[in-house]
C-alpha cells in the first residue's frame, strides 16, 4: 500500500486522454483522496503525444512529484519517450497489440501489466477511443478502489445521453477492472492507503476557477479571443451564459476584446478579458486607456512560454515585469498572482472589487500549469458569501439638476471620483483618452494636467491598505528562506517537506499580491534573512528584480526554470541540499 | 419629452477650420437627436481620433472618446451592456477604416444596433493632411506627393459585403438631407453606416463643396429601391462625374443583442450584482 501514487496516461491526441485525467480525479476525489492532474501536449489537434499525470494521495499535498508509479500507455510513444522517468516497481499497463514490451526494455525494474485493450473494445463493439475507459477501470483496480467510484463519474459525464451509452461505458470500464482483479489480483503494491478527506471538493482548473470567481463577483460581460491556456474560461462562460445571465462575446482580436470590455464597464457592468502574453501585447494600448478614463476592468493573463508564439502549450512565469510596465504613460494598476485554483477563485473576486474601488485595470496572473491542471478545492470555499464592493458610484436621483456633476472631481483624498453611467439623468461626462478636466473635456494646461495626473496617481497610496503582504509558510525562524510567487508555491512547499525530512529547516515567503509591491513587509521579512533562494519559472528572476527595485535587497541565489515544465519538489530540494 | 438641439450646447467652441464639413455633420447630429427625442443623458456617442473626434467638446452628451480606430469595439461592448440606450459612433475614414478596419468588418457582420457617422474626407487632416484609406488614385496629399497609388477602400461596398443592414451615403453640405438620413440611420435597428462626404477646406483644394455639388445626385430620383445587395454594391461602385447618395441598402436582420439570451430580462447594467446562486454550476465540478 502507498500513501501517494502518481499515475500517467499517454497516447496520441484524439484518444480521449484529456478527459481521462478529469474522470480519474473526480472518481478519487469523491471517495476522499486529494488529487492533482496536469497535462502535457504539443500545439496540435491530432497526432502528437498527449500525457496526463495525476497524483492521488490519502494526505494533502501541494504539487506533482517526480515519481511515476502507474503508467498507462495507449500506444507506443509514451513508453518509448518517457521510460527513463518511471519509478522502480512501477506498473506498466499496455496493450500487447500496440507493442510487446519486455521488462528488459526498461532501465529500472518494473511490473508489466499487459491488458488486451483492443480485444476488449472489439468484444464490446465499441469505438477505439473507449480503450481509455478500460484503462481507467484497470487503474481503479490497481489503486485498490471500488469500481463504483468510477461508474458514478461515468454516469455524470454522460448525463443526458442514452442509457445504452452509459451502460456500455460502465460495462467496458468493468471489463478493465475485472481483468486486473482476475489476472493481476496479487498486484496490490499501488493500493492507496485509506482516504482522509471529509468534505466534498471540486475538481477544476484555474481558468474555471477564475470564471466561477468572476460570476460570483457579478461579472456580466466578457470578450475573450481564443488563446491557449485560457480557452477553458471561454468554454465555461459560453456554456453558462444563459443560465448565469451573462454575455460572452468572441471579439475579432484582443484589441477589440479589451475595448469592448471597457465599453461595457463604462455602462456600469463588471467586465473582463483573458488572454496570454501574445494577446496581451495587443491589448496594451487599451490598458493605458483604462488608466486614463479610470475605467475598471479585470484582465486575466495565462502566462505561457514566450517570446512571440514561443511554446504555446507549456508553462512559464515570464510576464510579471511586462504587465507591471505595460501601457504608455503612468497610471495605477494592481497585479494579483494566485497560486492555485482555489486562490484563483478568491483573487478573481478580489480583483473585481479592487478594479471598482480604484477604477483601474486589475490583472490576474495565472499560467498554463494552473489553467490546464485539475486542482482539488473544497466546496465550502465556493459556497462562502462573497463581499461585493462596487466602489464610488453616484445615485441617479442625487445628481445635481443644474448639470454641475463632475465625473473626475479633483477634491477626493483617495484619488477616486464617483462614477455616473450613461443613461443617468444629469450625469453627463466624457470618458476621455485625452487628458481632461473634471467633466472630461480636453485640457492641456500645466496646472490642470498636474492636478488631474496627481489625482489619478493618489490611487497608488490609497491602495496600500489593500496590499496583501507575502504569506510565510514553514519554519518562521529558519536560516533558509525561499521566495516565490504564483504557482511556484506548491513545488516549493513540497520541497520544504522533503528538506525537513533531511533535517533542513526552511521557510517560504510567498507573493500573491505583486503590485503595488508590499515594500515595507518585504523589508521586514527579508531584510535580515541569512540565506534567500528565489524560485521562479522564468530565466531572469523577475520577482527578485522587483524586490531589489523596491527594497534594495538582492537575492543572489536563484532556482530558475524556463523549459515550460513546472517545478518538481525533488529538484528544488536536491538543488538546495546539494549546494 | 421634447428635446431641442440647443440642449447639446457646451461652453466649448469648435476648433475646426472655418468652413470644415464637420460643422454640417455636428449641426445635423444635434438636430437628428432632437427629432428622435434623445437628450444629452439618453444616449452615448463614441468618438474616434481625428478632426471628427474633437466634436465631443462642443456636444453635451455622454461621450466615450476612445483610442484611434477603436470606436466600434467600445460601442459594441457598451451596447451589449445597455442595449436600451441609443449609441452613435462618430468616426472618420482614417480612424474607422485604417486603424479600425478589422473592427469595421466584424462590427458589420455582427449587426449590433449602432449607427456609424463616418466622416469621409479622404484625408488624415488632424495630422495635417496625409492620404486616408478612402483616398482616390491620383490624389496628391502630404504622404502621396505623386498622387495616391493604392486602390481606395469603398466603405459602402465593404459594409454591404460584410453584413451591414443599413448603408447610406450623405453629404455634409446638404444639412436637411443629412438630418433626414441620420434620423433614419439611428432609428434603424441594426448596424447602420452613414458614409458622409466631407470636404476638407484646408488640405484638399480638389474635393470642394462645389466639386461634390456638381456630381452628387439622389438615389431616389432614379427610383432606386435599396433592397438588393448585388444592385447596391453595383451602385456603390459608381464614382466619377456622377456620384449617387442616399440609402443604398437596407434590410431587417436580428441584431447581435437580439441573439443574447441574457438580455431578454433587461439590460445587463440593470441586473443585480452579487446575488447569483452557483449551486448547480458547482455540482458540475464535483
Amino acid at each position: 500500500m502507498k500513501e501517494s501514487v502518481t499515475w500517467k496516461i499517454g497516447g496520441e491526441a484524439g484518444f480521449g486522454i484529456m478527459s481521462a485525467g478529469t474522470m480519474l480525479s473526480k472518481a478519487f476525489s469523491r471517495i476522499g483522496y486529494h488529487v492533482l492532474t496536469t497535462n502535457e501536449y504539443p500545439s496540435l489537434i491530432r497526432g502528437g503525444l498527449n500525457i496526463i499525470t495525476t497524483r492521488l494521495s490519502s494526505q494533502y499535498f501541494e504539487s506533482l512529484n517526480k515519481e511515476v508509479n502507474i503508467v498507462v500507455a495507449l500506444g507506443k510513444p509514451l513508453i518509448e519517450l518517457h521510460k527513463d522517468e518511471f519509478s522502480e516497481g512501477a506498473y506498466i499497463v499496455f496493450d500487447p497489440k500496440d507493442y510487446e514490451w519486455k521488462a528488459s526494455d526498461f532501465p529500472k525494474p518494473v511490473v508489466l501489466i499487459p491488458v488486451p485493450l483492443t480485444d476488449i473494445v472489439t468484444q464490446f463493439k465499441g469505438p477505439p477511443v473507449m480503450r481509455n475507459t478500460i484503462a481507467i477501470g484497470a487503474s481503479v483496480a490497481l489503486l485498490g478502489a471500488p469500481l463504483d467510484s468510477f461508474s458514478e463519474v461515468i454516469k455524470d459525464q454522460f448525463k443526458g445521453k442514452k442509457q445504452a451509452i452509459i451502460d456500455g461505458n460502465i460495462a467496458i470500464a468493468k471489463a478493465g477492472y475485472d481483468y486486473i482483479k482476475e489476472k493481476f489480483g496479487k498486484e496490490t503494491a499501488m493500493n492507496l492507503t485509506p482516504a482522509t478527506k471529509i468534505e466534498p471538493h471540486l475538481i477544476l482548473n484555474a481558468s474555471e476557477a477564475v470564471g466561477l470567481g468572476a460570476v460570483k463577483a457579478g461579472l456580466k460581460f466578457a470578450a475573450i479571443y481564443p488563446m491557449t491556456p485560457i480557452n477553458a474560461l471561454i468554454t465555461f462562460l459560453a456554456d453558462h451564459a444563459e443560465k448565469l445571465g451573462i454575455v460572452y462575446k468572441q471579439p475579432e482580436d484582443e484589441i477589440s476584446g479589451i475595448n469592448m470590455a471597457l465599453g461595457a464597464s463604462t455602462m456600469g457592468v463588471r467586465s473582463m478579458v483573458a488572454t496570454s502574453g501574445g494577446g496581451f501585447a495587443l491589448m496594451v494600448e487599451a490598458v493605458a486607456l483604462a488608466g486614463m478614463t479610470e475605467t475598471p476592468v479585470v484582465i486575466d493573463i495565462g502566462m505561457r512560454v514566450g517570446p512571440a508564439t514561443g511554446m504555446p502549450t507549456w508553462t512559464e512565469q515570464g510576464e510579471l515585469q511586462f504587465v507591471i510596465h505595460s501601457g504608455h504613460g503612468e497610471f495605477a494598476r494592481a497585479i494579483l498572482a494566485p497560486s492555485d485554483a482555489a486562490e484563483a477563485y478568491e483573487m478573481t473576486i478580489e480583483a473585481f472589487n479592487i478594479a471598482d474601488q480604484y477604477q483601474i485595470p486589475v490583472f490576474i496572473l495565472t499560467d498554463k500549469y494552473m489553467n490546464e491542471s485539475q486542482w482539488c478545492a473544497p466546496l465550502s470555499l465556493f459556497k462562502k458569501e462573497a463581499v461585493i464592493d462596487r466602489g464610488k458610484v453616484v445615485k441617479e436621483n442625487e445628481l445635481p439638476a443644474d448639470g454641475s456633476f463632475k465625473r473626475f472631481r479633483l477634491d477626493v483624498a483617495d484619488g477616486v471620483s464617483p462614477r455616473s453611467f450613461p443613461g443617468m439623468k444629469n450625469g453627463v461626462y466624457y470618458a476621455n483618452a485625452y487628458e481632461h478636466d473634471e467633466v472630461g473635456h480636453v485640457m492641456d494646461s500645466s496646472a490642470g494636467r498636474i492636478a488631474m495626473a496627481t489625482k489619478r496617481m493618489k490611487k497608488f497610496d490609497s491602495m496600500k491598505k489593500d496590499v496583501r503582504p507575502p504569506t510565510v509558510y514553514g519554519d518562521k525562524d529558519a536560516d533558509l528562506t525561499f521566495v516565490s510567487w504564483g504557482s511556484s508555491r506548491g513545488p516549493v512547499i513540497d520541497a520544504m517537506t522533503i528538506l525537513k525530512g533531511k533535517g533542513i529547516s526552511s521557510r517560504l515567503v510567498h507573493y500573491t499580491w505583486m503590485y503595488p509591491f508590499p515594500t515595507a513587509e518585504t523589508t521586514q521579512l527579508l531584510g535580515n534573512a541569512k540565506r534567500i533562494i528565489g524560485v521562479e519559472q522564468n530565466s531572469m528572476g523577475q520577482l527578485a528584480a522587483l524586490i531589489r527595485e523596491n527594497t534594495g535587497i538582492e537575492i543572489k541565489e536563484k532556482i530558475l526554470k524556463f523549459d515550460g515544465r513546472p517545478f518538481f519538489p525533488e529538484d528544488i530540494a536536491e538543488k538546495v541540499s546539494g549546494v | 419629452m421634447t428635446v431641442t438641439s440647443s440642449e447639446f450646447t457646451t461652453l466649448h467652441s469648435p476648433t475646426w477650420c472655418p468652413g470644415c464639413g464637420n460643422f454640417g455633420i455636428w449641426l445635423a447630429l444635434k438636430e437628428a437627436f432632437a427629432r428622435i427625442g434623445v437628450g444629452p443623458s439618453d444616449g452615448l456617442v463614441v468618438y474616434g481620433v481625428g478632426c471628427h473626434g474633437n466634436m465631443y467638446d462642443w456636444m453635451k452628451m455622454y461621450g466615450f472618446v476612445g483610442l484611434h480606430g477603436r470606436t466600434l469595439p467600445v460601442a459594441q461592448g457598451a451596447k451589449l451592456a445597455n442595449h436600451t440606450l441609443p449609441i452613435v459612433v462618430v468616426s472618420g475614414d482614417g480612424d474607422g477604416l485604417g486603424e479600425g478596419g478589422n473592427h469595421f468588418l466584424h462590427a458589420a457582420k455582427r449587426n449590433p444596433d449602432l449607427t456609424v457617422m463616418l466622416h469621409d474626407n479622404q484625408l488624415y487632416s488632424l495630422t495635417t493632411g496625409q492620404a486616408s484609406p478612402t483616398a482616390k488614385p491620383g490624389f496628391k496629399t502630404k504622404s502621396t506627393p505623386d498622387g495616391v497609388f493604392d486602390a481606395p477602400i469603398n466603405p459602402l461596398v465593404l459594409s454591404i459585403a460584410s453584413g451591414a443592414t443599413f448603408v447610406a451615403r450623405a453629404f455634409a453640405g446638404d444639412t436637411p438631407g443629412l438630418i433626414a438620413l441620420m434620423v433614419e440611420a439611428i432609428n434603424h435597428k441594426g448596424f447602420a453606416l452613414l458614409d458622409i462626404m466631407q470636404p476638407c477646406v484646408t488640405f484638399d483644394k480638389e474635393h470642394t463643396y462645389d466639386w461634390y455639388r456638381q456630381r452628387l445626385y439622389k438615389l431616389e430620383t432614379e427610383g432606386y429601391v435599396p433592397d438588393n445587395k448585388m444592385k447596391a454594391i453595383e451602385k456603390a461602385m459608381e464614382w466619377g462625374d456622377k456620384i449617387p447618395y442616399g440609402i443604398f441598402y437596407k434590410e431587417q436582420r436580428p441584431t447581435s443583442e437580439d441573439h443574447e439570451p441574457a438580455l431578454v430580462s433587461g439590460p445587463l447594467s440593470k441586473q443585480p450584482v452579487g446575488t447569483i446562486n452557483l449551486d448547480d454550476v458547482l455540482n458540475e465540478f464535483i
